[in-house]
């Protein structure tokens, strides 16, 4: 910690990371018990951050507090490095922390992310930090947080099947394809974020730690590394993923999410992947490509 | 080949470099200095202080400038760095009724220890455009203020707490048994969880949106939650600032702050033990702030309904309600954040939604060949 708060001049008057260590210390304890109780939404004193709340403060804040001089940095956006908030936040700890960022997955300490899981499939060692509109999976159904409350510590989670027994009702199936809830360590139902359907999966057994924060609610919660996660479902309805018939135009894969573009007003389009690292990778066969900011 | 538009870092720089040329505007116009906005539009960086939680008149009107007059924003940059800002110790609790009164005025009574102090209010004047303003007229300098001292200013509802006509400022009353201060809690350092206790909620209120408020406190007025209010006091001028360091054992005055307060006489309660006496709503913000305070004022109350076995049945008297959702920080935040993009979600419910539409062409079409009797059959089938 001394070399970090050394560092804390470099960065423009403010400490390592932005957050003061006071803080840090606070926001380690709400992910202490975060870890230890998986999909548990934690109470922490949120701080307001120099970006607006639900642009990322939630996950920036937990960035700021798990990351290190050594790590290195990833920042993705829908699943990009290079849409606009995700070079944004990209910068802020480049700026205030000084670390080594990359684009490149497998390279990565730290990976923060809005609404997407990486393609390529995470290892132990790294850590992957959502930020979170909704903590809450109950919200929609029942927006008083009094209630939520107590519906999750007595696992009340009836009315969310019964939501989506709904939607199999009205429409065949269950309409909910992104923020789709699942069920941790077979207790507690959790939101994952709004990553779509598509990266649930992903999410079970991983060998990386999933933090997640949401700023602006003030909440923190985690998924350890090897923890059971299932995605809510019934027997006769199994949890599916999108699927596409197209393929991705730049590097044919079949098997990724695939963003749709529209090239012209005559219904023209075509998918690539959201992706953009794993796309690249596929595409180059020399990965390694770094990016360092000064 | 289709290469995918990203913003980058250059399209970010550029549109900062333009943003800071259309913040300054054409050359031939004077720079705006901190000072002017300071001292010419005070009112604006008071809601900016008040909102911000900080009271810095210098650097909430840099604020205002830096964020071309949106207060929104202005407030935002003031609660960004008060963030960074070390906390040394908590001050001792204002003593308003002490402050330098500039402005101090009852409805309830026609006149009071004191007496009625209009000072400087827009509450009479005619809303006329003053064209001399525009022609950069001096606006004419008003008479020397007189210079006897203002008498002492005692509080109005401390008037009618003697006869016990109303109830103590934290909502107690004398005979309360075990009533004592309790330590205030701090929403800058802890989540607001409910049910939040009455500091909480007063400090949450006192950042709140004045906007919000005022929506709030007038839907209280027009029946929602009705509370029959009076505005008992509001006052406007400077409170001194006391701490009292452990090693000294003494308050010790820092400074001076300009506040304004209002205490609101709201409809009694009673019952079979309790004699029936009027409540109050209280609010308090930086700098001349009335609007905001008498917003509050009638929120608080408001949001006292559960303590004062009223029925819970209005928006303004429901806490999660009013609490989670007066902060502009957090509400500004939230719906900006529907520009970011989201089109992994967005491509998410695409998928989702041609699938089902094509599943209802494909019963639709083995139903019934002809199209007149689609629509008829498929919604006796939503209400089966």
């Amino acid at each position: 910690m001394s070399t970090q708060l050394a560092n804390s001049i470099d960065a423009g008057g403010y400490n390592f990371a932005y957050l003061d260590e006071q803080t840090k210390r606070m926001i380690r304890r709400g992910l202490l018990k975060a870890v230890a109780i998986p999909g548990y939404q934690v109470p922490f004193g949120g701080r307001e951050m120099p970006l607006p709340y639900g642009w990322g403060t939630g996950g920036m804040q937990v960035t700021a507090t798990v990351i290190g001089q050594d790590d290195t940095l990833k920042v993705i956006d829908q699943g990009a490095d290079d849409t606009t908030n995700a070079v944004s936040i990209r910068r802020f700890f480049a700026r205030t922390a000084g670390v080594k960022t990359t684009e490149v997955t497998t390279e990565a300490s730290v990976i923060q992310t809005r609404h997407r899981i990486p393609e390529t499939p995470l290892q132990a060692g790294q850590i992957l930090v959502y930020q979170v509109p909704i903590p809450d999976p109950l919200r929609f159904i029942e927006p008083r947080e009094v209630e939520t409350r107590t519906m999750h510590a007595l696992q009340e989670y009836g009315v969310m099947h019964v939501k989506l027994y709904e939607d199999i009702a009205r429409h065949g199936h269950i309409a909910t394809t992104y923020a789709y809830p699942v069920k941790v360590n077979d207790h507690y139902v959790m939101d994952p974020s709004p990553i779509p359907k598509f990266d649930n999966p992903k999410m079970d057994d991983s060998p990386a730690l999933q933090l997640f924060g949401a700023g602006r609610e003030k909440r923190i919660y985690a998924v350890p590394p090897f923890t059971r996660v299932r995605s809510l479902d019934f027997e006769d309805h199994p949890f599916e993923i999108q699927r596409w018939d197209e393929s991705c135009e730049f590097c044919g894969a079949t098997e990724s999410f695939l963003d749709e573009v529209i090239t012209n007003d005559q219904g023209g389009r075509i998918y690539v992947c959201s992706d953009t690292d794993y796309c690249r990778q596929r595409q180059h066969t020399t990965p390694k490509k770094q990016e360092a900011y000064p | 080949m289709y290469v995918a538009v990203k913003g980058g870092e250059q399209a970010i720089d550029a549109a900062h470099q333009w943003l800071a040329e259309r913040r300054r505007g054409p050359q031939e116009t004077g720079e705006l200095s901190v000072s002017q906005i300071r001292s010419q539009m005070r009112l604006a960086v008071d809601r900016v202080m008040t909102e911000g939680s900080l009271y810095d008149p210098e650097l909430a009107a840099l604020a205002l400038k830096q964020a071309s007059g949106d207060v929104v924003e202005a407030v935002f940059l003031v609660r960004a760095y008060r963030n960074t800002l070390p906390r040394f110790l908590y001050t001792c609790p204002l003593d308003t009724r002490t402050m330098t009164i500039q402005r101090r005025i009852s409805a309830a009574y026609k006149d009071v220890p004191g007496g009625q102090v209009l000072g400087p209010t827009y509450d009479y004047t005619h809303r006329l455009l003053d064209f001399t303003l525009m022609a950069n007229g001096d606006a004419p300098q008003g008479s020397e203020p007189a210079t006897e001292p203002l008498e002492a200013c005692p509080r109005v509802l401390e008037m009618l707490n003697r006869e016990g006509l109303i109830e103590g400022p934290d909502g107690q009353t004398e005979q309360s048994p075990g009533h004592q201060d309790q330590e205030p809690g701090d929403i800058t350092r802890d989540p607001l969880s409910y049910p939040a206790d009455r500091s909480v909620r007063l400090q949450a209120l006192a950042r709140g949106d004045e906007g919000f408020l005022l929506a709030l406190g007038y839907s209280t007025q027009r029946g929602y939650g009705r509370n029959h209010p009076f505005a008992g006091e509001i006052r406007y001028g400077q409170a001194a600032v006391e701490i009292a360091p452990e090693e000294l054992g003494f308050p010790v005055v820092i400074g001076d702050i300009e506040i304004t307060e209002c205490d609101m006489i709201n409809q009694f309660g009673g019952n079979q033990t309790e004699a029936p006496r009027f409540t109050r709503g209280y609010g308090l913000g930086f700098g001349q702030s009335e609007r905001k305070v008498m917003a509050m004022a009638l929120v608080d109350r408001a949001l006292r309904a559960r303590e004062l076995g009223e029925e819970l049945s209005t928006p303004a008297q429901d806490e999660e309600f009013v609490l989670s959702h007066c902060d502009n920080l957090d509400s500004s935040g939230f719906v900006s954040h529907l520009k970011l993009p989201h089109y992994v979600d967005f491509q998410s419910e695409l998928v989702l939604l041609r699938q089902l539409r094509r599943e209802f062409q494909q019963r639709a079409e083995q139903r019934s060949p002809s199209s007149g009797q689609v629509s008829s059959e498929s919604k006796q089938e939503s209400e089966a």
